[in-house]
């Protein structure tokens, strides 16, 4: 299934600058793992040491935060954007 | 769902608007959205705003010219010269003023009829109840971690929408949390990064109309959660792409697990929020701990002296041409894969703009093997405060 995966601007630095990947998954956490090993340094940002899904960081399939679907075994079929929202603070630059 | 308190027995509810007035609210008055009732349930709100930064700017200019009868503003910061390129509140005479006196100021100007109440006070778990208690609506324009959740926090207790921005150099989120039956920031994102994931100054920044523009949806969210018109934009999170010029929605659920608006709950009071952020006692200090260092004084010295020194600036390619020390550049995440370029048997010094992204770099080159290391304490700031002014601070 070729999906695309919206990289937020925090974390494109990981992904050579790029805005968005697409790849083939069936589930969200397979196209996460897909990511992430492509682009390793992006691991440690969205995952905790012991492999789960950092609690500041959300991910969405279109408009639908998975934590309300089946988590990472939330199935994806062609066409649907995986969406990573991490929490952002900025607002006065300091 | 009306979020405004004014009764009819106030004395403002009461009253009528002044011919001035109509003339002053007209474009307002002879929109059936608003109206009279409108205008008037305008002038009867109670908005405290926190922070008079970069959100706050629009969001201020917005609800003192829209009417909003009493605008409380947080903030303790002054005005800088780093302020100016987007906290359009604010003029070049105003440097070195406190925010909220120029806000102030500025506002007042704008509209003499709004009654402003200025708290030049850093927001905290001690305070925030008794400041948020007399306002209707709180929008959240601070810029940090624990100040968001402190917000969140005190507004579920009390009861008071949460009128939320957030931005990132190019990127913005906005939604209205804990509208009633709604989610909250803590549905949203029960735990902060810790501070080790927080972007650094390397990938800070900001454009400077991004929050004029997230600050101005604040402001319209704000005006119509007073008016009672429209969609709010509760359960949802707006996020906007000023790059791609793209503006997405997505679904926000209340979280039944929600440690302050779930079902069981566990937070029933305002906690300590450096701590449950993870910044308790000065992240920076400890990061530098152990990592041997040179001040700006001292590398001038051994650099007069003729010493064989290796200046290491680990900044990125856009902040080299800001300024710089005539230093190689290998900007930090270059480094592991580039460590080939440095020799190990020279005495090296690595700088950054404040110290903190070259300290990490001297870390990993000493695990890395490089014994001769050191970095420049404060950075190419403290070389400029220091040693020389001519190099502009950033």
């Amino acid at each position: 299934m070729a999906i695309k995966l919206e990289i937020p601007t925090a974390l494109r630095p990981y992904t050579g600058k790029q805005a968005s990947v697409e790849c083939e998954a069936a589930t969200v956490g397979e196209a996460l793992r897909r990511l992430t090993s492509t682009y390793a340094d992006l691991r440690k940002h969205l995952y905790t040491d012991d492999g789960r899904i950092r609690s500041f960081v959300n991910i969405y399939v279109n408009d639908e935060d998975i934590r309300y679907l089946e988590k990472e075994n939330t199935a994806i079929k062609d066409g649907d954007t995986i969406s990573i929202v991490p929490s952002i603070a900025g607002g006065q630059e300091s | 769902m009306a979020i405004v308190t004014g009764s009819l027995t106030d004395s403002q509810a009461a009253r009528t608007l002044s011919k001035e007035e109509i003339q002053r609210y007209s474009r307002h008055l002879i929109m059936p959205e608003v109206g009279m009732d409108g205008q008037l349930k305008l002038a009867r709100a109670k908005v405290l705003m926190i922070g008079a930064g970069g959100l706050g700017a629009p969001l201020g200019l917005y609800l003192a010219a829209a009417g909003v009868g009493r605008l409380g503003l947080v903030d303790f910061d002054v005005v800088d010269f780093t302020n100016l390129q987007r906290q359009i509140t604010f003029s070049t005479s105003d440097i070195g003023r406190p925010k909220i006196e120029a806000a102030k100021d500025r506002l007042s100007s704008l509209n003499p009829q709004i009654q402003f109440d200025t708290y030049r006070t850093r927001l905290t778990s001690e305070n925030a109840l008794d400041l948020f208690r007399d306002y209707d609506i709180i929008v959240d324009g601070t810029d940090n971690f624990p100040t968001r959740y402190l917000v969140n926090d005190a507004c579920v207790l009390l009861g008071k929408p949460n009128v939320y921005g957030s931005i990132f150099r190019f990127e913005g989120q906005a939604t209205v949390f804990n509208y009633p039956g709604g989610p909250c920031y803590r549905c949203l994102y029960p735990e902060p990064p810790p501070p080790g994931l927080v972007p650094s100054c390397a990938e800070g920044g900001v454009l400077g109309v991004l929050p004029g523009i997230v600050g101005a949806i604040q402001a319209m969210e704000t005006i119509k959660l007073i008016l009672g018109t429209g969609e709010p934009l509760a359960g949802r999170l707006l996020l906007f792409d000023a790059l791609a010029m793209h503006f997405r929605e997505l679904r926000l659920r209340r979280n039944p697990a929600c440690p302050i608006c779930g079902e069981h709950r566990t937070i029933t009071k305002l906690i300590d929020y450096e701590e449950f952020c993870g910044i308790r006692g000065e992240e920076a200090p400890a990061v530098t701990i152990g990592i041997p260092e040179i001040t700006p004084r001292e590398l001038k010295s051994r650099l007069d002296r003729g010493d064989d020194l290796f200046i290491l600036d680990v900044r990125e390619v856009h902040e080299y041409q800001i300024c710089n020390l005539n230093g190689r550049l290998i900007p930090l995440g270059d480094l592991p894969r580039r460590v080939s370029e440095l020799d190990s048997s020279r005495e090296i010094v690595a700088h950054c703009r404040s110290g903190k992204r070259s300290a990490d770099a001297v870390e990993f080159l000493r695990q890395s093997g490089f014994r001769k290391i050191w970095n420049l304490k404060g950075g190419i700031l403290a070389w400029s405060d220091e040693v020389d002014p001519s190099v502009p601070k950033y």
